[in-house]
């Protein structure tokens, strides 16, 4: 069959892979065997939306933080508005909203959507199963420091911690701190701190 | 417990276990199925609206939100969706979906 | 559409449980907080789910709660807080004393 993308069994838990098997996998190809044949949708169209996803990573994120952390004027204009500053840099954000919120002097963002699993995927692509799943989702706005120390994140108890709850047409993305110890580093030496968790909240930038 | 006020799907705030943090891949009938909805929602085909989509996964009820995969949710409601504005019938459907069930297992045979 | 809160207004959501597809999370519901923004005005989600236009588009904040004021039984810090996105109709202002003032 055509579905390259199935994987073999022998790797860890892959949640989204539980339940009834193949029905529901049955039911995307009839669908959109059905919608390709009245013209609602081509293959092609398909084909390109598949591989667009694809192209976006948290890479794209690390390089939108990257350029915050050295270029205090851009910063400026990703705070008063994300999605124009993040086409700056000619990254592509579809219909979304970009809320940049950045950490600072004894605050810290993190970002959940408790209704369902809205994320920045225009951004840095599709969400881990962790983001979208019951745990996460009911307990970072209640005890949010307790979710943060399971991802080994501890922030200090004289800080803020800032739970920001994607309820409607916003979606977050964390602007971590710059590091210490990285003055004079360029642009990509600073993106490759960044990772996706830090641009959620749930952790911290690497360490030089 | 149960509130009948408050939807199965509206979690904030409840109790829950520790956050499991394996990660998969997306499989390529996940990816198509995202895909299919980016190009549904667009603007010139405005036939599942994301909002239409979460509707429709908060209608699966209790069982289905917790026992379906993620992307399992989104092709059901996808499909609801498109079967109540008629873009295609049940049986149509039910008719292919068994012809790609008889093309798969030919495929394993 | 006017925005009928600003930055700063302390608000209240309405302790409602219409059924339908909702938005407002049922923990801010009842719960005191203060405007953070105005995000713009955008399609009443309410009635999207239902495929009908959406219009007129909502005034849509985001409101910021301390977390004592939703949980108030929990032991905790003083200073962590929750922001949610919430539509206007949904908000009233938490004290009489500001009906009309803005």
């Amino acid at each position: 069959m055509s579905d390259t993308g199935q994987h073999s069994h022998d790797h860890t838990p892959r949640p989204d892979q539980d339940g009834p098997p193949s029905y529901y996998q049955a039911m995307e190809t009839a669908v959109r065997e059905l919608l390709i044949e009245k013209g609602v949708v081509t293959a092609e169209e398909v084909r390109a939306a598949v591989e667009a996803m694809d192209a976006r990573s948290p890479a794209q994120g690390a390089r939108v933080v990257a350029r915050a952390w050295s270029d205090p004027k851009f910063k400026a204009r990703l705070l008063k508005d994300g999605s124009a500053a993040c086409a700056e840099l000619g990254i592509d954000m579809g219909p979304t909203h970009l809320v940049v919120v950045a950490n600072g002097d004894k605050l810290h963002n993190v970002i959940v959507c408790t209704l369902c699993s809205c994320y920045p995927r225009f951004l840095i692509g599709l969400p881990p199963d962790w983001y979208k799943a019951r745990a996460y989702r009911s307990r970072v706005v209640r005890e949010p420091r307790a979710v943060l120390g399971e991802f080994g994140t501890e922030i200090p108890d004289d800080w803020e911690v800032r739970v920001h709850d994607s309820t409607a047409d916003m979606r977050y993305m964390v602007l971590p701190r710059r590091p210490e110890g990285t003055e004079g580093w360029s642009e990509e030496q600073l993106a490759g701190l960044v990772t996706r968790d830090c641009m959620i909240g749930v952790t911290l930038p690497k360490s030089p | 417990m149960s509130d009948p006020g408050r939807g199965y799907h509206d979690m904030g705030g409840l109790p829950a276990g520790p956050v499991e943090r394996g990660e998969h891949d997306y499989a390529l009938w996940e990816k198509r199925v995202d895909a299919l909805l980016v190009l549904l929602s667009d603007k010139e085909r405005d036939l599942v609206r994301v909002d239409e989509l979460r509707r429709g996964i908060e209608q699966l009820g209790a069982k289905a939100y917790d026992e379906l995969s993620y992307y399992e949710r989104w092709i059901a409601s996808i499909t609801g969706v498109l079967l109540g504005k008629g873009v295609f019938t049940s049986d149509e459907l039910g008719r292919r979906m068994a012809e790609v069930e008889a093309r798969r297992r030919g495929d394993e045979a | 559409m006017t925005a009928r809160f600003g930055p700063g207004d302390r608000v209240r959501v309405r302790w409602a449980h219409p059924p339908g597809h909702i938005r407002t999370p049922y923990y801010v519901r009842g719960k005191t907080g203060v405007i953070e923004r105005i995000c713009g005005s955008f399609r009443d989600p309410e009635e999207l789910a239902y495929a009908r236009d959406g219009q007129p588009e909502r005034p849509l904040y985001r409101v910021h709660f301390d977390r004592r004021t939703l949980w108030p039984d929990d032991q905790g810090r003083a200073k962590d807080g929750v922001e949610v996105e919430i539509f206007e109709p949904w908000l009233e202002p938490a004290d009489a004393a500001m009906e009309g003032g803005t």
